[in-house]
């Protein structure tokens, strides 16, 4: 009886979680993360609103770095755990590399924000 | 004139190695399955060494790295060292190929300074990727950088070898592998200029000059280039680090040769999803970290070239 109470709110407390998460990861100029994994940037290539911020948390065991092709952003070596953010105001393509492991590459696709506002 | 005769030389040279083994220097280079193996000593390799060159190669200390893969790498650092001051014949010097340190910290420089210097002998340093990671590489160059070019390249000779520490660790562009660079490249092509093409050369760079795995980044961009300038010397050995494994390939005169890390095993390539550091159980972790022991005699073609485990 009890554990299945338990199992209960446990999945009601996920089902509540999962809906609060909803909004955020639905608005297109929210926050968007970037995982540094396994020597690979996951998603690889984003697509986002101009104005977006982009987090990337390095979740390996050898430090990497996040570096514009065209110079606009570099970040420091991020050592495991460690995040570097920058914030994308100009549409275009912004491809990137990691310059300790340049075969390590990702894009970010910054759209024109529609409407008036960024936030939508 | 002079590079005819060494040419004719280097055929017969070339047949020689087609057997893969070294009679006289007892030492014995197996791959397997396109797997090097660890070499061993064979015979009497110990006893031979006194008459000639003998070098030490310590590679990718990773000072600071604490990772579940080594979570002490500075005390595997102190056991190679140890390593190295109970050898029976005292070698000449060390060639350390770089990432010294995980992340070009300052105090992970003075830890292993502190710990290879126990071994009191000459080390002649080249950059990893991790030693460059401030901006500027000034850290690195600070210490070591003392009488080198560029980002810290440099020839010295010893014993009638001619040693050269090339730097293939910055300046690299998206997508792509090692780089050595235009600059360096000019001033190797100098450096070899004028030198007798019967002068051995030990060539030593921090990621392998050669296509080791280049979805990894196991190889140099521009290193052809190198290579083409290293063409004409009837003995080349390249000794590189980076991959954390011993892997070694023999084409024409030139021998290339990766060191195993003292710090952590890396994966065969594409045996993971990644080359992160690999996780193996502690009672084998010793014996895939270790030392090499290069050995030059005069008249012979080729450098021996022996690694040993931190343990059995």
């Amino acid at each position: 009886m009890t554990r299945t109470l338990c199992v209960a709110i446990a999945l009601a407390a996920a089902v509540l979680a999962a809906a609060a998460a909803l909004p955020a990861a639905s608005a297109q100029a929210a926050d968007t993360e970037v995982l540094i994994d396994q020597f690979t940037f996951t998603p690889q290539r984003i697509t986002v609103k101009a104005g977006t911020t982009v987090t990337w948390t390095n979740e390996d065991d050898v430090p990497h770095t996040i570096a514009s092709s065209s110079k606009l952003f570099k970040s420091k070596a991020l050592d495991t755990g460690d995040k570097f953010s920058f914030t994308f105001t100009t549409p275009g393509t912004y491809e990137y590399f990691c310059s300790v492991h340049p075969h390590m590459t990702g894009a970010v696709v910054v759209e024109a924000a529609t409407g008036s506002n960024v936030a939508q | 004139m002079i590079s005819d005769h060494h040419d004719e030389r280097g055929v017969s040279r070339r047949k020689i190695l087609e057997c893969m083994t070294w009679a006289g220097t007892g030492v014995l280079w197996t791959i397997a399955g396109g797997t090097p193996r660890s070499l061993g000593i064979v015979g009497e390799a110990a006893a031979a060494e006194a008459s000639g060159l003998t070098f030490l190669q310590i590679s990718d200390s990773h000072v600071g790295f604490d990772k579940p893969a080594n979570p002490n790498a500075l005390g595997t650092l102190e056991e190679a060292v140890g390593k190295i001051k109970a050898l029976r014949v005292k070698p000449s010097f060390v060639i350390h190929t770089g990432d010294i340190t995980h992340l070009s910290k300052p105090s992970e420089f003075d830890d292993a300074d502190r710990i290879i210097s126990q071994t009191r002998l000459d080390v002649h340093y080249v950059p990893g990727e991790h030693d460059v990671l401030d901006e500027g590489v000034k850290l690195y160059r600070d210490r070591y950088g003392r009488g080198t070019k560029g980002a810290g390249w440099y020839s010295f000779d010893a014993n009638g070898v001619h040693f050269i520490g090339l730097v293939n660790v910055v300046d690299l562009k998206a997508g792509g592998l090692g780089n050595l660079g235009n600059d360096q490249l000019e001033w190797l092509e100098g450096d070899l200029k004028g030198r007798s093409a019967s002068t051995p050369i030990v060539v030593f760079a921090h990621i392998p000059l050669w296509s080791v795995y280049p979805a990894w980044g196991w190889g140099t961009e521009d290193s052809a280039r190198a290579l083409d300038y290293l063409k004409r010397f009837g003995s080349v050995t390249v000794l590189n680090g980076h991959i954390h494994q011993i892997m070694q390939k023999v084409e024409g005169n030139v021998a290339f040769h990766t060191a195993m890390s003292t710090a952590f095993p890396q994966p065969a390539p594409g045996a993971a999803p990644s080359p992160g550091p690999m996780k193996v159980a502690d009672d084998k972790l010793r014996s895939l970290l270790g030392v090499t022991d290069v050995t030059f005699k005069r008249g012979q073609h080729r450098l021996a070239i022996i690694d040993q485990p931190l343990q059995g």
